[in-house]
């Protein structure tokens, strides 16, 4: 039995440990940080039973509907604390819950003797808290309160070593441009809010979830109380808040800079749960967007391009974060197309299974980091010797990703392609083919970026790690990159980081055709389509359907998966450095490397004789041009930098307010300094001390009040 | 007198007699905390009293059903036996406000324990004579009757003159000389306008002179109607001493800088509330025929007061005379919520209250209660129609004050008690060497300005609302202008105590310099303090209840409206 205080429960704990950990545990009890992990992971190990009991209840359709809490009355509208139970709440919960949990067990071991472990646990305590507050709101304020909860933690956590200025600046940039976004998801909200007569006129609550999407069903009598045009800028001001949330162009330039904060931050906030929030919103306003066409386009347009473009950039970076944060924004993307093609189920259903492959891949990407002290992969390299069980887990994650079969990616992305490939959905048939195009090139790029990744990393000689970038950066006169420790100790990583890696990629593998069997009435009672149409069912409003296996689709998109993984392999995988592209870096000089090997060796006895291998050039920049235009990610940074940031707000905008401040401002502040100080003395003039006087006034007081009746005429007189 | 009255006062008596136990205990035991132990503890009896009333109003001997709480039964129960009739109601209204004198009570000891420990002599007055003073101001909150009000009235002031002037320093005497000289020219003004008013009506209770005042106009009066307004204005300006509002509101800087401050901090709080709660009553039960006169006369004084206190305000240096200011400008807020008594007639100057043509038939048609709009009912009075909006904003403006204002004075107590200075300019590096008292203080202030998510943002909401509904839009207007001004003062203290460099006299704390600085702050204070700071911030959010015990405390206020 599933009772309310039982579903608040699931949020309530994980907020229960933010407050025990930074009230109690941060303050008196510091000694003992690791307490803190301990506190929250069993916290959410509570939360992710909860949470599967409810979604084994709402599965055997328990009636989950609980009456909602008011706040505040405001006569039309009324903001209330409500639980929204539906099925994509019910999956959401155990997709946060679940992967909170395994990141959490993770950072037990990353983040072991950094000094700051209780703030860590302590800011992601109150990120899970709020981000299951969001998936359960249903109040739209609610929601947005817990919204912005979400990028308040986002922000401390990216910024959470916040004595390196790129991690203060990087979180200063996600928080500034989300910020961007959530003014069009504001100004929605407050559309519903002064339309209130229009909603209260049907009985229904213009903040009340479930009331919108009715608000925008079509009445008997005709039109809706929430139609046309206005329904159409409401569904975008919506999805300008989620574009914002979910890294979608042109609002996506805050997500690889975000990878700043610590590797499990990136894993659960930055890959798995946060960033698909704004494909949560999407989805939750779901019935409003199949009501407005022109919205669905633009989303399905945008979303295709942005799985696109993500995918170039993801080829060219050699942060090997960066790569995977570019992936996320590509797969987003997939996302944010599906639904705007109203493929409703794939869209969640390819959220639920990138989740735990990209997880897993970030949580992998903080284990080689760990032995090699850097994220460059240019100092990397030749990694599966020494860390094999990081190797194969990293490459079922690269797999399931990639899209090949039987991997979890696979069925999700399939049913993605194969609804722009039907485009039976509301939009355009132009649009889907446009959409369809872009996302099997996204395809190929995809299978392409994941393996020069993993052949970078895994594949060829060690080229020296962080301490060999220390070392290069020291020799150009470049300042010491950030996050490089230069501890390079060439082990795997201890067993309380590779388990739940190791979960992660069972589920990687498993979880695709496990909840979405195909050609199967029953699999180990799972019914078949289980997923699709569990998720469906959510739509109380309109309607969406899964669309069967398609094998041509499934063909092609295999197909450009297996070409660019050959691709990437041939470039990649060669034997010998190419020293002819006249670009190889110097290697190092013999003094210079035993002290690689020395530092090496004393930080793991036993691998002391590591051959360091030269740098070698990257084979893309043979492209030139476009290489770099890749390497600058299409001067969208510039662009904001140098032209919104330094011409349209310094130069236009602060210099408007600067010559107002000078010239007005200033005016008004030294006229009302002058003014006080008159005021003061009148008053210091008027307060004598002297008893006398206060009883006059008191009396004269009297008086001109009798004389203000007499004189205006009192109201009772004859 | 049956058992009966006695439990209804039972409150006021208990009060009385914690005040008469405190003093004798003080004689008794030389143990300086207990009589701290036993003020602080006997305010359970009090305290339970009024719970009781709230939950079983017909007591435990007489049998019956019936809920202050819940409203069902009868709101309000008056003492109908006794010698003076009428001349007390016990109800959701008097409730409120004496739960609100006891807590603050409650907290300003909690606080203060540290500061009487200190006192040089006459530790057992000082909790006996603040006692008394509650006593007064329980009865204060539920009198009905003129002379009742005035002894309620006297017993409330006179206590805390002499507290004023407790310390043995000049400037504490001087604030005990202007409160007993200031307190008794408004005492006097106060009885000449309750002489007026009986004489006018015949009558000493509130609903008597109600009854009068709905009535058809008598010829056998001197002066008509006009000696009702003369009422009105002299008692209204009495009353302004409690309100600390224009024009009796100069002794107010004076007090607040030379008095002991825990006995300013309930000073600007209880007593500041309890005379809103009279001011509430008299208007609306006794003078609600007159509403047009007074609504005007209130609507103009507030706007005023709010002013010349934001205004003199600025240019203080000493924290206590600026938050004496600030309380002269809260009174003109709140006294927006007194003006906002109607929603619709001829309204917003010096109205007439034509629509109210008294009719032959008058008396029959008494005691109608007030009405709200919440139940619709527009038949009485023609084009007009009352709202408890107003007297509930107050009520609820009144606690979400409390809260930021005691803060605010623990605080400065607090830092007082280490500093020994109360001047703005000393308050440099406050911050850094008392942070939570800087926070603290920093709320309270962010507080009193009415910036959200805090108790006082809500009220001011609340407050402005019920003036744009009663048609006062340019006093709204007013109001919200003021909270502008008032932000530049409340902003200035927080800027000295986070960004000015240390001053010497927060140097010299810890190096030997006057003993009293040596003492750490006292966990009792920080106690209080921790209190009123969560109530700050929390009746900003969970403003529901408050809310309802608002409406549900005002509804009691009979009006009583002739047609």
């Amino acid at each position: 039995m599933v009772t309310e205080s039982l579903a608040w429960a699931v949020f309530l704990l994980p907020l229960l440990s933010f407050l025990l950990i930074s009230l109690v545990i941060r303050p008196f009890l510091n000694r003992f940080a690791q307490l803190s992990g301990y506190l929250l992971i069993a916290a959410l190990a509570v939360s992710l039973a909860l949470s599967l009991l409810v979604l084994v209840r709402s599965n055997e359709g328990a009636d989950l509907a609980f009456p909602a809490h008011t706040w505040l009355d405001l006569g039309d509208a009324a903001i209330q604390i409500g639980l929204l139970l539906d099925p994509v709440t019910c999956i959401m919960l155990v997709v946060v819950t679940g992967v909170s949990l395994l990141v959490q067990i993770y950072s037990l071991g990353y983040m072991r003797g950094d000094a700051g472990v209780s703030r860590y646990f302590a800011y992601m305590s109150l990120f899970t808290a709020s981000m299951l507050g969001l998936v359960l709101s249903a109040n739209i304020v609610q929601l947005y309160a817990f919204w912005e909860l979400v990028g308040l933690s986002s922000y401390l956590l990216i910024g959470f070593w916040h004595d390196r200025p790129s991690a203060a600046a990087a979180a200063k940039k996600a928080f500034i441009i989300t910020r961007i976004g959530d003014v069009g998801f504001l100004l929605a909200i407050i559309y519903l809010f002064y339309h209130g007569p229009q909603f209260a006129a049907q009985g229904l609550n213009p903040l009340h979830i479930p009331d919108i999407w009715q608000a925008a069903q079509p009445l008997a009598t005709g039109g809706a109380v929430l139609g046309g045009t206005a329904l159409t800028l409401v569904c975008l001001g919506i999805f300008a808040g989620a574009a914002g949330k979910s890294g979608q162009f042109p609002l996506h330039s805050w997500l690889p800079d975000a990878m700043e904060g610590p590797t499990p931050v990136s894993a659960l906030i930055h890959a798995a749960t946060m960033v698909a929030a704004g494909v949560f919103l999407v989805a939750r306003f779901f019935p409003l967007f199949q009501e407005a066409r022109e919205a669905m386009m633009v989303v399905a347009l945008l979303g295709g391009f942005t799985a696109f473009a993500a995918a170039t950039l993801g080829l060219v970076m050699d942060d090997i974060k960066r790569v995977m944060a570019y992936s996320t924004i590509s797969q987003l993307g997939y996302m944010m197309a599906a639904l705007g093609l109203g493929a409703f189920g794939p869209a969640l259903f390819h959220l639920f299974t990138h989740a735990f492959f990209k997880a897993l891949l970030f949580l992998g990407a903080g284990s080689v980091n760990h032995a090699t002290g850097t994220f460059n992969m240019r100092y990397m390299g030749g990694m599966r010797r020494y860390m094999p069980w990081t190797y194969v887990l990293l490459l079922v994650g690269g797999l399931s990703l990639v899209g090949i079969v039987p991997l979890a990616g696979f069925w999700s992305k399939d049913e993605i392609i194969t609804a722009a490939w039907l485009g039976e959905g509301p939009v355009e048939p132009w649009v889907a083919l446009a959409v369809f195009v872009l996302l099997i090139a996204a395809a190929l790029l995809t299978a392409f970026y994941t393996f020069r990744m993993i052949s970078l990393t895994f594949h060829g000689e060690f080229r020296g790690g962080g301490a060999q970038e220390l070392q290069d950066a020291e020799a150009e006169g470049l300042p010491a990159p950030t996050a490089v420790t230069g501890e390079v100790h060439l082990a795997e990583s201890p067993k309380v980081m590779v388990a739940p890696m190791l979960v992660l990629a069972i589920a990687a593998a498993l979880v695709g055709y496990l909840a979405n069997p195909q050609w199967v009435k029953d699999l180990l009672g799972i019914p078949g389509h289980w997923f699709s149409y569990y998720v469906e069912s959510a739509l109380v409003f309109g309607h969406a359907e899964t669309a069967p296996f398609n094998w041509p689709v499934a063909a092609i998109s295999t197909g450009v998966a297996i070409v660019g993984i050959v691709l990437a392999s041939l470039v990649y995988l060669q034997r010998r450095p190419a020293s002819d592209t006249g670009e190889v870096m110097e290697p190092a000089t013999s003094a210079e490397q035993d002290e690689t090997h020395g530092s090496a060796g004393e930080t793991v006895p036993g691998h002391k004789h590591v051959a360091v291998a030269p740098l070698r050039s990257e084979p893309l920049a043979k492209a030139g041009p476009v290489h770099a235009l890749l390497c600058r990610k299409y001067f969208i940074d510039e662009l904001y930098e140098g032209l919104v940031v330094r011409r349209v707000f310094y130069r236009f905008f602060a210099g408007l307010v600067d010559w107002l401040d000078r010239n007005l401002v200033d005016g008004i502040v030294d006229l009302s300094a002058w003014m006080t100080r008159q005021i003061g003395r009148l008053f210091a003039q008027v307060q004598t001390g002297q008893v006398q006087f206060y009883g006059a006034v008191i009396v004269l007081g009297a008086v001109l009040i009798l004389v203000g009746y007499l004189a205006f005429g009192a109201g009772m007189g004859e | 007198m049956t058992l009966y009255d006695i439990y209804l006062i039972a409150p006021q008596l208990s009060m009385a007699a914690l005040a008469v136990l405190v003093v004798l205990a003080d004689l008794v035991t030389p143990r300086k905390g207990l009589v701290s132990a036993l003020a602080l503890a006997g305010l359970v009896a009090p305290l339970a009293f009024i719970v009781l009333h709230i939950y079983m109003p017909n007591g435990l001997l007489v049998a019956g059903t019936g809920n202050l709480a819940e409203g069902s039964g009868s709101d309000s129960m008056t003492l109908l036996t006794g010698f003076l009739p009428g001349s007390l109601a016990v109800d959701r209204f008097s409730a409120f406000m004496n739960l609100l004198v006891v807590a603050s009570l409650g907290l300003v000891f909690l606080s203060s324990i540290d500061y009487v420990m200190k006192l040089p002599r006459l530790r057992g007055e000082f909790y006996g004579l603040m006692l008394l003073s509650a006593s007064g101001m329980m009865l204060l909150a539920s009198a009905t009757e003129l002379i009742t009000i005035y002894v309620a009235l006297e017993l409330t002031t006179l206590p805390l003159v002499a507290i004023a002037a407790f310390l043995p320093n000049a400037r504490s005497s001087e604030a005990g000389m202007k409160f007993l000289v200031i307190g008794a020219i408004s005492s006097a003004l106060t009885l000449y306008g309750m002489a007026l008013l009986y004489g006018f009506s015949g009558s000493t209770t509130l609903e008597g002179i109600a009854l009068a005042l709905g009535g058809p106009l008598r010829d056998d009066v001197p002066f008509g109607s006009y000696a009702v307004l003369v009422g009105i204005a002299v008692l209204t300006v009495g009353i302004a001493f409690k309100l600390s509002a224009i024009p009796s509101q100069m002794w107010v800087p004076d007090v607040y800088e030379g008095a002991p401050i825990p006995m300013v901090a309930f000073l600007s709080v209880a007593s500041k509330a309890v005379a809103f709660a009279l001011l509430l009553r008299f208007l609306y039960s006794g003078l609600l025929p007159y509403y047009g006169d007074w609504g005007a006369l209130l609507a103009i004084l507030a706007a005023i007061t709010m002013t010349a206190g934001n205004l003199a305000a600025l240019a203080q240096s000493n924290i206590r005379r600026l938050l004496g200011y600030s309380t002269i400008a809260h009174a003109g807020y709140l006294l927006v919520g007194v003006a906002a008594v109607a929603q619709l007639g001829g309204f917003g100057g010096w109205a007439s209250v034509d629509s109210l043509s008294p009719s032959a038939n008058a008396p029959s048609a008494a005691a109608l209660m007030l009405h709200s709009v919440q139940e619709g009912d527009s038949s009485i009075g023609g084009s007009f129609t009352f709202t408890t909006f107003g007297p509930s904003s107050v009520l609820f403006y009144l606690v979400a004050y409390a809260a930021a204002n005691l803060t605010a004075f623990f605080a400065i107590l607090a830092v007082h008690s280490r500093i020994g200075s109360d001047l703005i300019e000393d308050y440099g590096g406050v911050f850094r060497r008392f942070p939570f008292l800087a926070i603290a203080l920093a709320v309270a202030l962010v507080a009193l300005i009415g910036v959200p998510p805090t108790g006082i943002f809500v009220g001011k909401i609340y407050l402005l609302l019920a003036a744009v509904k009663s048609e006062l839009a340019w006093l709204a207007l007013v109001g919200a202008i003021n909270s502008v001004i008032s932000a530049y003062y409340y902003v200035r203290i927080i800027r000295v105590m986070f960004m000015a460099p240390e001053s010497e006299a927060v140097a010299a704390v810890g190096m030997g310099g006057i003993q009293s600085r040596t003492a750490r702050v006292s966990p009792f204070t920080l106690v209080a303090l921790g209190l009123t700071l969560a109530a700050t911030v929390l009746l900003g959010i969970l403003f529901g209840p408050v809310v309802q015990a608002a409406e549900g405390a005002v509804s009691a206020l009979p009006g009583i409206l002739i047609q």
